[in-house]
């Protein structure tokens, strides 16, 4: 340790101005604080401080999707295994889940990170840490066989138009994550739709055993085959195919303990994301119109990405309300609208991406009328003062 | 004698000026990507390049001649129904350039469907004949009617030839991305070929044009 750190003092003043690689401070900047604490304090004028910063609040929620991606890597091992109906000690199945899981976040964080850095470049301004979370998220709503570079394509396309075109980290309107998943969504429905892709090297025929599909609970609920769906077990501790992170809701809940416990996830959104979803398949159940509807709410609850969306995406503090009125009403038609969509949606099985999304277009909106209310509110209050 | 203070009173075809006008329209006063007009067709007959460039080629013809006749009536026409007689004028130009491409391209002629129909209400029209060709002299308009319908063209193309690239694999129906990238696992691109992404194209274009061009920026 000690020695990078004299490694890194020793090279500094090349990064100073008018020293030979004066234009890339940033990225130096960016490595320094990455591997310490960087010393710049402020030393004039008061200051509230917090211990709490961008790249702590960053790692925590990184901290809380690793029950998540680890569930994931052993569960992507599990399904191959299982679809080959080839019996696998744990280190094969990990060993198998690593080979395939960890390209995808490598590819994402180096596409990402490298656009980050370019842009910090031009604009020169220092790289900051706002991509790390969605560097893990992407990876986590991917399905496994997605090809690579589509990965690449998507960090770019999500970076560039969601994030650096808004002028960066704190300022974009829309969840990079989702929107790098809903730009292969679209660009390459395909690969990302269907039942082949969700288990690692799944081909139709030669090999796979008999019986299995691959078929996600979604899609298997979408073609009214509900009695096929896995029982609540399986679904709550994930031994189901779906996108890398979001089978296991017994890691996803482990990930909100910690983010609401530190306070940086929203328990409001979280809590409110449950109830819209519980209320529209309620709702659903009076109507039972096809088999889908009939569902209870416990298993659309478990189904698909619909945890996992709402703990780590639609609790993203950037793209969320902010006024807690705001978050209430943000969450609430976030889990509505992703069980609405789920069940009339013949064309994508899952809604929670694209409620998200919505969502996310409308929150600003939604603050805005919470504030005009707070606000008439209040003359109100301060009329009647000044009228007794 | 007569004849040579003719000539010195009278402009040459080509004057600075003039050449502004067809200059100006491709960058700085662009009307798609700076005035923001014109923006539905523009998202909308992009997805393959023939259909622009007929668009793009059908909309300068319509803006060109009715500049002219417009900017040739225009101290006959009483201001208060001006609307109404420019709204002839430019029906009258897109039916024949309608039929035009129902006649001898008509297979262009059907993807764009309505749309050549629209240029009526395309707001560049509108706003060429309004700002421009009610208060200027018959040639200059015209040449302002070409470079407005160039601006906007210029746009379409460029537009058209990503969307139709990256979401097709052709250029102008010719397919150039080779054999081996799909053998290897390449797949077109099939948001492109979806309006949205036509509006990020042209937000993008916008983006690059303001960065590099300093009039255009705000302080």
């Amino acid at each position: 340790m000690k020695s990078l750190r004299n490694y890194l003092d020793k090279i500094k003043p090349q990064f100073k101005e008018g020293g030979k690689f004066e234009k890339l401070h940033s990225t130096f900047d960016a490595f320094e604080s990455f591997l310490f604490v960087p010393d710049k304090t402020t030393f004039k004028g008061s200051h509230i401080r917090d211990v709490i910063d961008l790249k702590r609040t960053m790692s925590m929620v990184i901290i809380a999707m690793i029950p998540a991606l680890l569930f994931g890597i052993w569960n992507t091992g599990y399904q191959h295994f299982l679809s080959l109906g080839q019996q696998a000690d744990f280190m094969q199945i990990v060993g198998y889940g690593l080979l395939k899981v960890i390209p995808i976040v490598a590819v994402s964080y180096i596409a990402g990170l490298g656009v980050e850095f370019i842009f910090a470049q031009i604009r020169h301004e220092e790289v900051n840490e706002g991509f790390l979370v969605s560097g893990m998220l992407i990876p986590l709503v991917m399905p496994v066989d997605v090809p690579l570079w589509m990965v690449a394509i998507a960090t770019i396309f999500a970076v560039i138009i969601g994030k650096e075109a808004f002028g960066g980290t704190g300022m974009n309107v829309f969840n990079p994550a989702l929107l790098a998943r809903a730009f292969i969504f679209f660009a390459y429905p395909a690969k990302i739709t269907g039942d082949t892709i969700w288990t690692g090297g799944l081909t139709k025929g030669e090999g796979v055993i008999d019986g299995f599909s691959g078929a996600t609970p979604l899609s298997k609920a979408a073609s009214g085959a509900i009695d096929q769906i896995p029982s609540i077990h399986d679904l709550f501790f994930g031994f189901i195919p779906g996108s890398i992170g979001e089978t296991s809701k017994l890691a996803i809940l482990i990930g909100a303990a910690i983010l609401i416990i530190t306070g940086i996830g929203s328990w409001r959104i979280m809590l409110a994301a449950l109830l819209g979803g519980v209320t529209m398949t309620l709702i659903f159940n009076v109507f039972a119109a096809n088999a889908y509807m009939t569902l209870s709410p416990l298993t659309q609850i478990m189904m698909g990405s619909f945890m996992f969306g709402m703990v780590f995406m639609a609790t993203d503090p950037v793209t969320a309300s902010q006024t807690n009125r705001g978050k209430w009403i943000y969450g609430f038609l976030a889990g509505l609208f992703a069980i609405m969509i789920r069940v009339f949606n013949p064309a994508y099985p899952e809604g929670v991406m694209l409620s998200i999304l919505l969502m996310n277009a409308f929150a600003p909106l939604i603050d805005y009328y919470v504030v005009e209310a707070n606000i008439k509110k209040r003359l109100k209050r301060a009329a009647k003062l000044v009228k007794s | 004698m007569r004849e040579q203070k003719k000539a010195k009173e009278k402009e040459p075809m080509f004057s600075a000026k003039v050449l502004k006008l067809l200059k100006n329209p491709l960058n700085l006063e662009n009307p798609v990507t700076v005035q923001v007009l014109g923006i539905c067709s523009a998202l909308a007959v992009t997805v393959q390049m023939k259909p622009a460039i007929v668009m793009a080629l059908s909309v300068t013809v319509v803006t060109a001649f009715s500049n002219l006749i417009i900017s040739a009536l225009r101290n006959t026409i009483p201001s208060r129904i001006r609307i109404i007689v420019q709204l002839v004028v430019v029906a009258a130009l897109v039916i024949i350039v309608d039929q035009l491409l129902k006649a001898y391209v008509y297979d262009v002629s059907k993807k764009l469907s309505v749309f050549v129909g629209l240029i009526i209400t395309n707001c560049i029209l509108m706003g060429r004949l309004e700002a421009y060709a009610m208060a200027n002299k018959p040639w200059p308009s015209f040449v302002d009617g070409i470079g407005n319908g160039i601006g906007y063209g210029l746009i379409l193309v460029i537009v058209a030839f990503f969307r139709e690239l990256f979401g097709s694999g052709k250029f102008i129906g010719i397919p150039v991305i080779p054999k081996g990238f799909y053998e290897i696992g390449y797949v077109d691109n099939g948001l492109m070929i979806l309006p949205p992404m036509a509006l990020i194209t042209i937000g993008i274009i916008i983006w690059v044009q303001r960065s590099r061009t300093k009039e255009l920026q705000e302080k």
